[in-house]
């Protein structure tokens, strides 16, 4: 998809005058957090198996090369193959090319956002290929011609009257009269659109939650079972993943796998985890007969050995943009590409460019939820801050920000003259404002006071309240 | 080898600031994969074998399983053919050819139709066993092979799995040592954890059952 994310400030005015989506929004509250925690609160061992997943990831990250040539021989041992790809174009062409082989008409698609990543389905449709979303939120999304809002719940920003009228839209061999005000029979139709697509695919396409080098198994987690009708009815099943997906043994995804749901969704477990190895085995009676996993870098191994190599053991679970008030305000697609909320503030500019993204590491308040509710504990409020850090140094931020920046630095490094000023600053602003008790104006602070409210100051500094608390 | 294998693995290393790994190392990470550890198992997995298979119903009754209980395979043909008339749905079904369900003596229900194999989907209601169950999570374990297709756990609205109480274990990693034990080094094509029926919250975050998968999850609990 083409990334809008530079036009980041415009998005945002967007969205949040847009009725619709901040109706959507406002339930994620009431979903997500309060199932997570419900679901966390039942395992008194979570926080423990936050810390050895994390131990995993950084594990299998120093030792990536061994991981990966020895997943490859397990694969090919057990009868599949592995594609390199460096780039997007690469596993869109190798994509491809099984494609051809399989002489493919129709290809679905289990939810994959690597998939996205690389704008699998354009290309395919360019090339002549229908690609057919099977989770019910990519499917709406495919027929809205959008991409997804949410690395988990891709149609979180719709309502139930936008899937409505995308049906109505789109299925037009159904009687255009037929009652679809309650939401199970949106579900009903999806389904039965959906069945016979499964039945006639020719390749099925999935994502992956986990590689094991053990055994050469790819694992994805599903609750519809949309992933496993994609993968064991059609000829060919192709799963696209980046390479940092790997975990050495089956013990090592299961301890993951503790942390997943519990942090997505708020279930104890995914209704169908499934761990596929090579194609069908001598005397199956069902399964693909070919087995084939698309390995993608894609500026993964760029990251690696850099201050943002943390970001690679995200397992995208979306508890950080569950939990961010910024992404709760401005839903997933003001951030202009594939990856929202926090941890695509980190990834998209490691990924598109800062000098495309720059706003994302910026749009945060970095009041840390998304680092207490990430269950791998990556430190994303500081990967925020080190690419405003790259932006400052590379004079990409603009020259208001920058000579702000600088005045203040100036100050701040001369302790008597900050005091002063400051606690001047803090006088006079709190005298001139106790009539309303704040500002609607600033001068030099429009910035501010444009969206909301300055408070005005009360008394004293903090500085000059900390002295004298501690007796200094 | 290709040009981006040898360019990725080249990229890690200098990511990594070394070389391929030195002999010993490499060796010391075959011999983590050669004798897999669990990690860290929660408390609530490690209850004896009456409380797993406790837990497990208990677990799996959260996420709308439903059980029938039953003393021996004997009682098998009986449960099946009153959940199917409880639920309104024809005594018909597709069955995996698998020897343990061979073993109930399904003719002493005449009025149940099986067919046994594969499905196309057009079966309402399959019949299948299972592994391996998890009690931590009421998690079925199931594998694929010539004695059981993965067509019957997906295809169908209903699921039927006909689970004998020895097959219940505390944790995940139980089950799949089970698995480890049970072959020569090598896998299933298809190993499906399956925890409850099929079910979406796409639409407005509101939990609706049955999406692509079966709507109904059922398991016959022998416990002889």
């Amino acid at each position: 998809m083409e990334a809008t994310s530079h036009a980041f400030k415009d998005n945002v005015r967007r969205a949040i005058v847009d009725p619709g989506l901040q109706k959507a929004l406002g339930m994620m509250k009431t979903g997500f957090q309060a199932r997570r925690l419900a679901a966390i609160e039942k395992l008194p061992e979570f926080e423990q198996l936050r810390d050895v997943g994390r131990d995993i990831k950084n594990h299998v990250l120093e030792n990536l090369d061994f991981y990966l040539e020895r997943f490859e021989r397990k694969v090919t041992e057990a009868g599949g193959h592995v594609h390199w790809c460096r780039t997007a174009e690469e596993a869109r062409e190798t994509i491809l090319g099984l494609c051809r082989k399989a002489c493919a008409k129709t290809v679905t698609k289990g939810k994959s956002m690597i998939a996205e990543e690389i704008a699998l389905n354009d290309f395919l449709e360019e090339k002549g290929i229908e690609p057919v979303e099977t989770d019910l939120g990519e499917y709406i999304i495919q027929l809205r011609r959008e991409p997804p809002s949410h690395i988990i719940a891709p149609a979180v920003h719709l309502n139930k009257e936008d899937v409505i009228a995308a049906f109505h839209k789109s299925h037009t061999h159904l009687d255009p009269g037929r009652p679809m005000d309650d939401p199970h029979m949106l579900l009903d139709e999806a389904r039965a659109v959906l069945r016979p697509k499964f039945l006639a695919a020719d390749v099925g396409i999935t994502g992956a939650n986990f590689m094991i080098a053990e055994t050469g198994s790819t694992i994805i987690v599903t609750n519809e079972g949309n992933g496993d009708l994609t993968q064991i009815l059609p000829k060919m099943h192709i799963v696209l993943a980046s390479l940092e997906k790997l975990v050495p043994t089956f013990e090592d995804a299961a301890t993951i796998l503790r942390l997943l749901a519990r942090s997505a969704t708020g279930q104890e477990f995914s209704v169908y985890t499934t761990v596929s190895t090579g194609p069908r085995r001598p005397g199956d009676l069902d399964g693909p007969e070919e087995f084939h996993v698309v390995l993608l870098d894609n500026g993964r191994t760029d990251i690696l050995g850099t201050e943002f190599q943390d970001m690679l053991r995200c397992i995208r679970c979306a508890a950080c943009l569950n939990h961010c008030p910024v992404y709760a305000t401005v839903g997933g697609h003001a951030y202009g590409w594939v990856y929202p909320g926090p941890m695509g503030a980190v990834l998209t500019p490691t990924l598109i460019g800062i000098e495309a993204a720059g706003h994302l590491p910026n749009a945060s308040t970095f009041c840390g939820r998304c680092e207490s509710v990430c269950p791998m504990r990556i430190p994303l409020p500081k990967m925020m801050r080190h690419w405003r850090e790259h932006e400052f140094e590379r004079h990409l931020a603009p020259m208001a920000v920058r000579s702000g920046l600088a005045l203040w630095a100036w100050l701040a490094k001369r302790p008597g003259l900050y005091r002063a000023v400051t606690g001047l600053a803090a006088r006079v602003l709190g005298l001139l404002g106790r009539a309303h008790g704040r500002y609607g104006w600033l001068p030099l602070a429009s910035g501010w006071t444009g969206g909301r409210d300055f408070p005005a100051p009360e008394g004293r500094t903090f500085m000059s309240q900390w002295r004298r608390r501690s007796g200094g | 080898m290709s040009d981006a294998r040898s360019q990725i693995l080249g990229s890690i290393r200098r990511a990594l600031r070394r070389d391929a790994l030195p002999a010993d190392k490499a060796a010391a990470l075959e011999a983590r994969l050669g004798d897999p550890q669990p990690n860290l198992i929660p408390a609530r997995a490690r209850g004896g074998a009456e409380a797993v298979v406790e837990l497990f119903v208990q677990m799996a009754g959260n996420v709308q399983t439903t059980f029938s209980r039953v003393k021996s395979p004997r009682d098998v043909p009986g449960a099946v053919a009153e959940y199917l008339a409880g639920q309104n749905l024809p005594a018909a079904f597709a069955m995996a050819p698998d020897p343990e369900l061979d073993a109930v003596p399904w003719a002493e229900r005449p009025t149940l139709s099986i067919r046994r194999g594969r499905t196309e989907g057009t079966d309402q209601v399959s019949v299948t066993g299972a592994f391996a169950a998890v009690a931590e999570t009421g998690t079925l374990m199931l594998t694929s092979g010539p004695s059981h297709p993965s067509t019957l756990n997906f295809l169908p609205e209903t699921h039927i799995v006909v689970l004998p109480a020895g097959k219940v274990v505390g944790a995940y990693e139980d089950a799949w040592a089970r698995l480890r034990a049970a072959r020569d080094g090598t896998l299933p094509r298809t190993v499906n954890f399956v925890t409850g029926p099929s079910r979406t919250g796409d639409i407005e975050q509101r939990i609706l059952m049955g999406a692509h998968g079966p709507r109904r999850l059922h398991v016959v609990l022998i416990e002889g």
